[in-house]
């Protein structure tokens, strides 16, 4: 395990583990599939061509899941005809994990237009995923013509309000956040008033070193609020979460790999099941990007998510379809 | 006498309308007369094409969406909503009252537009 020294943090100015150097790193390799533990605070990164380096304590946790995202089912355009066929390659992967996931979170665009023969599809093609409980959050492709009162009597039974929920899950508290309903004018993703006294209200008992998931469609951080690629009143959310140790927070919509560590939080979206986006400003709009045929499963992908009991670690690792 | 009465509203008719093909009202009368003008904004790379659109009252104004991915054109006063368009699908809407009609895409309500009717 000597090479893995050269990985691990070289400068820590802000005396939270994460130096530039380390955090560009994990960045680079978060396209093509990185593993990034974080242990008590500190995050590691390594490339994924080395987690045979890995000794299983390292790589795999008490407790594994899946995220998948924005599978847009019924989207049938040139950046990808067969948003099924990827759907199931996508289950392929999630079967082939060495720990095998307990549940998938769906962090929204299950459907690309709301139509119930979508959500249908994705039902059908996520049965033949290992892990059975899935757990979703909706995109706006979700709740598209009705406010989402399908997506609600579909996935929502038993949240509040517009859809929000929490879990726990072997000592690891799962909050799932709706931020794509009442979108105003000229802004971004928005969680409300309703859904932040909620949150306030269902993290306010826990202990501080009870390890936090956040899921939702929408980062929840400002990764280009030009295109909209970030939530309103997200800082609320966040202001409630400082008194834990370890905050993980899994998004979805801009169908590209990106992660942030900021404290205590760390922030990562995960790719699609459907097609690539563009990097902010790349392009002249977020719409989807086309890449040669040959090389689309190599632009999508899944997140595997594994938890260690006892040592506040939260591995995040992106696999593409390739 | 009534003859000529006739005569005198047909001539002063005639001069009223002589007089409006220079000064152009002649086309307003028109218009009021035809079906509304149509107008079309291009629902392109996220964003409505002219962003600002300025048409006379009676105006039906028609959206196309050029996108890959759907859009709505929402009032944000609650005026207009379409429903949501998938790629080449179009929503009109006629401007029957003079003023400013801010609109948004509800999906990506970074795309945000105004038709001005006067």
């Amino acid at each position: 395990m000597a090479g893995k020294v050269k990985d691990e943090i070289l400068y820590d100015h802000n005396h939270d583990g994460i130096d530039r150097r380390g955090f560009l790193k994990c960045m680079a390799w978060a396209g093509t599939g990185a593993l990034c533990v974080m242990s008590g605070g500190v995050l590691k990164s390594y490339s994924l061509s080395r987690l045979p380096e890995l000794s299983a304590k390292d790589a795999m946790g008490e407790l594994s899941f899946v995220q998948i995202s924005d599978s847009h089912m019924g989207f049938n355009k040139p950046a990808n005809p067969d948003v099924a066929g990827t759907l199931k390659a996508a289950v392929d992967k999630i079967n082939g994990l060495s720990a095998a996931p307990e549940f998938m979170l769906h962090t929204g665009d299950i459907s690309h237009l709301s139509k119930p023969e979508e959500f249908d599809t994705v039902d059908q093609i996520l049965k033949g995923a290992k892990p059975q409980d899935v757990f979703y959050v909706p995109g706006e492709h979700d709740v598209l013509n009705d406010d989402g009162k399908q997506f609600l009597e579909r996935y929502g039974k038993g949240t509040k309000g517009g859809g929000w929920y929490s879990f726990d899950k072997k000592g690891a508290h799962f909050i799932g956040l709706v931020n794509v309903m009442n979108l105003k004018a000229g802004g971004l993703g928005t969680l409300g008033h309703e859904q932040l006294e909620w949150l306030e209200d269902d993290v306010k008992h826990l202990k501080h070193s009870t390890p936090i998931v956040v899921f939702a469609h929408i980062p929840l951080w400002s990764v280009y609020p030009e295109w909209g690629w970030g939530t309103e009143d997200s800082a609320q959310a966040l202001a409630y979460m400082k008194k834990f140790g370890s905050v993980t927070v899994l998004n979805g919509h801009i169908h590209q790999v990106m992660q942030k560590v900021e404290g205590n939080v760390t922030f990562h979206t995960a790719c699609s099941t459907a097609f690539p986006q563009p990097q902010p400003g790349k392009a002249d709009s977020p719409g989807p990007m086309k890449v040669p045929a040959e090389q689309l499963k190599s632009v999508l992908g899944i997140t595997d998510v594994n938890y260690v009991q006892g040592q506040h670690a939260l591995a995040v690792v992106d696999s593409t379809l390739a | 006498m009534r003859r000529s009465v006739c005569i005198a509203v047909l001539t002063t008719t005639l001069l009223f309308g002589a007089g409006t093909i220079t000064t152009g009202p002649k086309n307003v009368l028109a218009s009021a007369q035809q079906k509304p003008e149509t107008t079309e904004v291009k629902i392109d790379n996220f964003s409505f094409g002219p962003a600002t659109l300025t048409v006379p009252v009676g105006t039906s104004v028609t959206w196309t969406n050029r996108d890959d991915i759907p859009h709505t054109v929402v009032s944000t006063d609650g005026v207009f909503k379409s429903k949501v368009l998938d790629t080449d699908e179009k929503f009109s809407f006629t401007f029957s009252k003079a003023g400013t009609y801010p609109y948004f895409c509800s999906i990506h309500p970074k795309m945000t537009g105004k038709v001005v009717v006067q």
